[in-house]
């Protein structure tokens, strides 16, 4: 009897919505038909613009990956094979909505506008973050799993209390997206998170990508009910959709945060994906991981996928994917420039923005640490 | 007697609980990424496949969770060795720890007790990112209850995490992380479930490193005590400042909570300065409670005030200027010519 071919552990049985297959072919399906019209409505440029995206955002890793194995970065978070949970879900916000994201939403930041370089900052040990959050409605990466998900929910809280929740004007209503892992479902304050978003029926949609690995450890060592339904109980409703399916993220994504904004309330997104890299570029995933399951996930590449899509409808040309290619050379050309012309900050920076209004003890250790410099700078005892 | 082995800091700390489930089926292995990864430094790397996987556990993500649930096991009679992937990701466990952990045996007048250790690898100097490099340990040195210590070599890190193991006191285990790959010389016989690691009589020694400082280099002119990753700091200093002519002692202190005052006592009674040097803020921290008692207990002894080199009051910074804020050789050695030109 032959071995049944290699299933992945997320539990297969909950209804996933999938408007396109790994071939590349629409389909629809009782679960998927209510976001079949979104996904109809968007045309080929827009679906030119995801596969763009989702190109920009894997070269952005390779780039970065490559970066750090130069010693350029001291450590970086790829995306690599959640790229339609990032684009689909980002190009479903409206300009006014924000983003929380965890420190992987690099497809994220990019559709918002976060100049992708700039996030590098935080990866090559020059900064903590520190792009400008209002300008992009993008908060800072939080490093400290699961804490952020009560940041935006609070947040969400702010929107509804601003009275611009539920107003009718579409340019005016604001919602909130929060992006975490499977693995930050566990943590407390994910759950703390729902509470509240459903006891203040904010206009939140928790995102999770449910890449199937917390570092090394599988889904099956993190939970046991499906994490679409983890939100029930505390009366958040929840959808499983195909995360490698770029417009089924965008359909299901545009539905939660068109109720949300209408006062709705919250939605828990489950979108199954697969980190197709290592955690980070110090993990080892050899040491946990089979070939076969990486074999599975890389033949349901989310971007060989829209690829698939545009070309069977005729959206795909070749002077497109020259152009697209072209693009990303500069872009990583660019990235590569930039991150190497970046020196160090002025260790003096480190006093900087410790309080807002003077400290007498943070004044008088930069002070101190002042007359220390210039002891050497004088040919000082050292 | 043992041959002694050459190992890192991390291969030690490894084989000290491989020594302890090997001696007592009560201790348990907790925390993110222990298994089959061995940990995000390798720590436990082997563990689980020589031990399986009831008594080597990948947890959930959730600090929270592993340290209350680690309670609850302890109240259940085992011995429960929780790893914290990161000393910035200890905070969610904060709560458990500080409120519960620590307080348990008191609250029930002594009946209960929760030998809980909690391993954490900390201070920086690697190159991390944002929450890698903290140094939280006066946080938990102010809550009664817990023991906090640090280990500065392979050799001490083999028993004391034993020690730490076979307490019936919880304790907060903070491993320099920055020293995680410095070598020396490890005895497998030694601590308490060093019998269950080689073959051969068990070794009768005690160590009772959780009590006890040890004086890591000895000199005449100022005493320097450190603990963890500043040990390495403070023999560096001295090295150069014998070049100097000066001789310099160096205490390193192992426990933290509680210190070893008289062994910090004599040796300042001998050099009549001291100067503490450790990697977290200076503020509000462990210095401040060293200095204090050094003052109020070496008061005639004292030829200059006690000194603190440390961190500065600010979020750990950015890597590429962390040496700027981590006490370094040179602060130390600023700070001895300041002591001795009192
Ligand atoms: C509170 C906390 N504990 C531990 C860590 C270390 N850590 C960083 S990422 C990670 C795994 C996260 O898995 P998941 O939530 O599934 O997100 P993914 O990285 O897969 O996107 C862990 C354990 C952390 N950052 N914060």
């Amino acid at each position: 009897m032959p071995a049944a071919p290699w299933q992945p552990s997320a539990l297969t049985a909950e209804p996933l919505v999938q408007l396109v297959d790994h071939a590349g072919q629409r389909r629809v399906d009782d679960v998927s038909a209510p976001y079949e019209p979104l996904a109809r409505a968007l045309d080929a440029d827009a679906l030119r613009t995801f596969y763009r995206d989702m190109t920009l955002t894997r070269r952005f890793d390779e780039e970065s990956t490559s970066l750090q194995r130069q010693g350029e970065l001291a450590l970086f978070t790829q995306s690599k094979g959640q790229e339609a949970a990032q684009i689909g879900s980002a190009h479903a916000m409206r300009p006014q909505d924000w983003a929380f994201p965890a420190y992987r939403e690099h497809g994220v930041l990019l559709v918002r506008g976060v100049p992708l370089r700039q996030e590098l900052h935080l990866f090559r040990g020059i900064d903590h973050g520190g792009w400008d959050t209002e300008q992009h409605r993008v908060h800072l990466n939080t490093l400290v799993i699961g804490s952020h998900a009560l940041h935006a929910t609070g947040y969400a809280m702010g929107m509804s209390r601003d009275g611009l929740v539920g107003t009718g004007d579409p340019t005016k209503d604001e919602a909130t997206v929060v992006y975490f892992g499977d693995g930050a479902t566990s943590q407390g304050d994910v759950s703390e998170a729902f509470n509240f978003a459903a006891v203040n029926q904010a206009p939140i949609v928790f995102f999770c990508q449910n890449n199937q690995w917390a570092i090394s450890v599988p889904g099956e060592l993190q939970y046991r009910g499906p994490l679409s339904r983890r939100g029930e109980g505390f009366g958040v409703p929840g959808v499983r959709v195909d995360g490698n399916d770029a417009l089924a993220v965008y359909a299901v994504t545009k539905t939660a945060l068109d109720k949300a904004r209408a006062g709705g309330g919250p939605t828990l997104i489950e979108a199954v994906t697969f980190r197709r890299g290592a955690h980070t570029t110090s993990d080892d995933p050899t040491r946990y991981r089979s070939e076969t399951e990486e074999k599975y996930w890389a033949e349901r590449d989310p971007i060989d996928r829209i690829v698939a899509l545009l070309k069977a409808e005729g959206a795909w040309s070749d002077s497109f994917a020259a152009r697209v290619q072209a693009e990303g050379d500069e872009f990583a050309d660019e990235l590569r420039t930039y991150v190497r012309s970046l020196g160090r900050p002025d260790p003096m920076t480190m006093f900087d923005n410790v309080y807002t209004t003077p400290h007498a003890i943070n004044e008088a250790e930069r002070e101190w640490m002042r007359q220390y410099d210039a002891s050497f700078k004088k040919g000082g005892s050292r | 007697m043992n041959q002694p082995s050459q190992m890192v800091l991390a291969k030690a700390l490894g084989q000290a609980m491989r020594a302890a489930l090997a001696a007592d089926e009560k201790v348990v292995l907790m925390g993110e990424d222990i298994g089959p990864l061995g940990g995000v430094f390798r720590v436990t790397d082997g563990l689980q496949a020589e031990f399986g996987t009831d008594r080597v556990v990948d947890t959930p993500l959730a600090e929270s969770g592993i340290v209350g649930t680690a309670i609850g096991l302890a109240l259940r009679g085992y011995r429960p060795v929780v790893e914290i992937q990161f000393d910035g990701f200890v905070f969610p466990a904060f709560d458990q720890i500080t409120t519960q952990l620590a307080k348990l045996h008191s609250r029930s007048r002594g009946r209960l007790r929760v030998p809980v250790v909690i391993r954490i690898p900390f201070g920086g100097g690697i190159g991390a990112v944002e929450h890698h490099s903290e140094s939280p340990e006066a946080l938990f040195a102010h809550t009664a209850g817990l023991r906090v210590v640090s280990p500065a070599n392979p050799a001490d890190a083999y028993v004391m995490l034993q020690e730490a193991i076979s307490s019936d006191d919880p304790v907060i285990f903070l491993e320099p992380k920055g020293q995680y790959w410095t070598k020396g010389d490890v005895d497998l016989a030694a601590g308490p479930y060093g019998s269950a690691a080689v073959a051969g009589p068990a070794v009768t020694q005690r160590f009772d490193t959780l009590n006890k400082a040890r004086i890591a280099r000895e000199g005449d002119d100022v005493t320097l005590i450190a603990y963890g990753p500043s040990v390495a700091t403070a023999l560096k200093a001295a090295a150069a400042a014998e070049t100097e002519g000066t001789s310099i002692e160096v205490v390193d202190l192992r426990a933290i909570s509680p210190f070893d005052m008289a062994t910090v006592n004599s040796s300042v009674a001998k050099t009549g300065r001291a100067i503490v040097v450790h990697e977290a803020p200076v503020f509000f921290g462990a210095g401040g409670e060293l200095a204090a008692r050094i003052t109020e207990e070496c008061f005639y002894e004292l030829e200059a005030p006690v000194l603190r080199v440390g961190g500065f009051h600010a979020p750990y910074p950015p890597a590429k200027i962390e040496h700027e804020y981590l006490p370094g050789l040179d602060r130390v050695l600023d700070a001895v010519d300041r002591s001795l030109s009192f």
